[in-house]
């Protein structure tokens, strides 16, 4: 009978946090159901693993760019180079290695700690010399499109023969292991949860939220399930030929990355120092945080996930071109953050909401496209649903202020 | 009195050319609510200043627990045991009661938060304060109302066993119900065996809760004297003339 009233108690204060405005990932959620939904009733390839395989390597670069920007948005910062950034970090990387003959794993943490370091740069002017960080990522927007074009010369590609690098967008994990990585995946995930929850009890703390966790974990598990047994079927058109099938390379990839920067933000005190400039950075310095650091410390991290994201471009391009990471990029990836629910606001944010942005981005992209809509239309659908969750954002600050 | 914890005497600070603090004399006690009141300009918020090591003044003794200290910047007052409550209350919206408490010095187990180990410690301050009113302590201090936030202020002040807390205006943005409760936080803390300075421009508030009155007027300590010897009346004058009858040879 208590059961009974813990799960209404905490789905009642479930539901007022919503009335109170902190909706959080619910409204994209809702929209990549609705999405998924029309594509699917309209499209008769949308639904099929082809085609979900498809979607999760277009829409894996700007999630991992949206999955940096979180941190900066955190802060109520923006940086709008970092599509440029991964141009920048793919030229680099592909130069190392095919023009200097150096191994991947030299050249890939090379290029990483280059988008460190060009993040770091950009920190600096926004934290020591308080120059507003949307001026100054308009310039360093431009000057990284410079250095690109610079890199790879006006009009050339140079392409990339690395199979490890190639592999990340063109591989799959074979069907074993990918049943393993899920598996091990959905333990891990498990276990840290069940985990958090005996500490607390351990410690004489009550808890009402457990079976809330138990339920969303049930549903986070049974999807990670199905969308490995989607990924596992045949998916070539000529299975003789070409054998397609498990989970692409990349996929892994993304959820290294989640978990890493998912720990960071929630369980060091650097994560929480950096919602607390986010939410009030005069209140966080009084307290003693070096606010200065947290705000460079963003950037350097969003730069390194621009990177990142330009090791990814470059295994799909199988090439670095001057246009690499640039046109709609960078305004994907900050719609894919803020449609997942990040504040551009500062203070209120989570990585998992860069992915779903990035997914629901990616949905309406690729739907768009098998329903034969030209892109003149897809960018203008894709601005309305950006501007929707903005709007939301909007609205539920005011409900949370309004109290 | 008994000796006081904190003792500042013939503090001087100047701005420039302005004369902000003349020869000013403070004490605070233990276990006593010392109000200290005056009209805007007097130097209240320089002499809180000083004490909590926000600035240094160029002349003066500093006594804490009757031995001579130096205070040259906010983390030596807060090795003292020095805590200060802003009237802005510097607390993050977007975080709950526990981070909020702990912002800035969080309880580790290896890189990690040691979340549970805060929440028990920021739940036994608020049970020790008599803290009743938050329904729950991971709730985010946005949706809290004044006198709840002012309490989450005061209750991260004294978590780290501080001996004193200064406390800037702490009822000047409530109401009459969350006054009333701040006050008898206020109290608590005096009770509790804290020196409390209460900075206010509320004399009911002071009469209420004070031990002892510190009135400014334009820079110079016009009189701390105990609150039952002095009226209401008495403490208008000292603020707004810089003398009462009532009061002279009272103190130096």
């Amino acid at each position: 009978m208590s059961e009974q009233i813990t799960i209404e108690k905490s789905l009642r204060d479930w539901a007022s946090r919503v009335k109170a405005g902190q909706v959080g990932a619910l409204p994209a959620i809702l929209g990549l159901l609705v999405l998924c939904i029309a594509f699917s009733s309209q499209s008769s390839v949308f639904l099929t693993p082809g085609n979900f395989a498809n979607l999760l390597t277009q829409a894996a670069a700007i999630t991992v760019i949206a999955m940096g920007l979180v941190f900066v948005l955190l802060l109520g910062e923006i940086d709008l180079s970092a599509g440029y950034a991964a141009g920048v970090c793919g030229a680099i990387l592909v130069i190392m290695i095919t023009e200097m003959d150096f191994a991947w794993y030299v050249a890939l943490p090379a290029s990483i700690l280059a988008g460190v370091v060009l993040g770091a740069f950009i920190g600096y002017l926004v934290a020591q010399l308080r120059i507003p960080s949307f001026v100054v990522t308009l310039a360093t927007f431009l000057a990284f499109q410079g250095l690109l074009l610079l890199l790879v010369s006006e009009g050339g590609t140079i392409r990339i023969e690395d199979p490890t690098i190639l592999a990340v967008q063109n591989k799959n994990l074979p069907v074993s292991a990918s049943w393993i990585f899920f598996a091990l995946t959905a333990g891990v995930y498990v276990l840290s949860g069940l985990w958090k929850f005996a500490r607390r009890r351990k410690a004489g703390l009550i808890d009402n939220l457990f079976k809330f966790w138990l339920i969303k974990t049930a549903i986070l598990v049974s999807l990670g399930g199905l969308a490995t047994l989607a990924l596992t079927v045949e998916r070539s058109n000529n299975p003789d030929l070409v054998s397609l099938r498990g989970i692409p390379y990349v996929v892994p990839v993304i959820l290294v990355l989640l978990v890493g920067a998912t720990f960071v933000l929630t369980r060091t005190s650097f994560g929480l120092h950096l919602y607390a400039v986010g939410g009030n950075a005069e209140a966080a310095r009084r307290a003693g945080i070096n606010v200065k650091m947290v705000r460079i410390s963003a950037f350097m991290i969003c730069s390194g996930f621009a990177a990142v994201a330009g090791m990814i471009f470059v295994s799909r391009a199988n090439s670095i071109s001057p246009t690499t990471g640039g046109s709609s990029t960078l305004l994907y990836a900050v719609g894919a953050a803020v449609i997942g629910g990040t504040s551009l606001f500062g203070g209120k944010g989570k990585v998992s909401d860069a992915i779903l942005g990035g997914l629901v981005v990616a949905v309406i992209d690729n739907g768009m496209a098998l329903l034969g809509y030209p892109a003149g239309i897809k960018f203008m659908v894709t601005g309305g649903v950006l501007l929707l969750s903005a709007s939301i954002d909007a609205f539920s600050r005011r409900g949370a202020t309004a109290t | 009195m008994a000796t006081p914890i904190l003792s500042l005497r013939q503090v001087n600070k100047s701005f420039g050319p302005v004369h902000v603090l003349k020869d000013v004399n403070f004490d605070a006690y233990a276990g006593k609510v010392t109000a200290l009141v005056g009209d805007n300009g007097a130097g209240k918020s320089t002499l809180i200043k000083c004490i909590a090591g926000i600035y240094t003044p160029e002349t003066g003794e500093f006594l804490f627990e009757g031995n001579e200290v130096t205070i040259a910047g906010p983390r030596d007052a807060t090795a003292l045991g020095i805590e200060i409550v802003y009237q802005d209350l510097a607390l993050c919206d977007n975080l709950d009661i526990v981070h909020n408490m702990f912002l800035g010095r969080e309880e580790k187990s290896g890189v990690t938060l040691n979340e549970s180990h805060m929440e028990s410690l920021a739940k036994k301050t608020l049970d020790g304060l008599s803290v009743r009113t938050v329904k729950s302590i991971r709730q985010k201090v946005a949706s809290l109302s004044g006198g709840q936030r002012q309490t989450v202020a005061i209750a991260r002040a004294v978590l780290w066993n501080s001996k004193v807390v200064i406390l800037d205006e702490p009822t000047a943005a409530l109401g009459v119900a969350q006054t009333e409760q701040v006050l008898k936080l206020v109290r608590q803390l005096a009770d509790n065996g804290l020196a409390v300075i209460v900075i206010s421009h509320n004399l009911n508030d002071v009469f209420q809760v004070a031990d002892n009155i510190a009135a400014m007027y334009l820079g110079t300590m016009a009189a701390q004297v105990e609150k039952k010897s002095v009226s209401p009346s008495d403490v208008v004058k000292l603020i707004t003339t810089g003398k009462s009858e009532a009061v002279s040879g009272a103190t130096k």
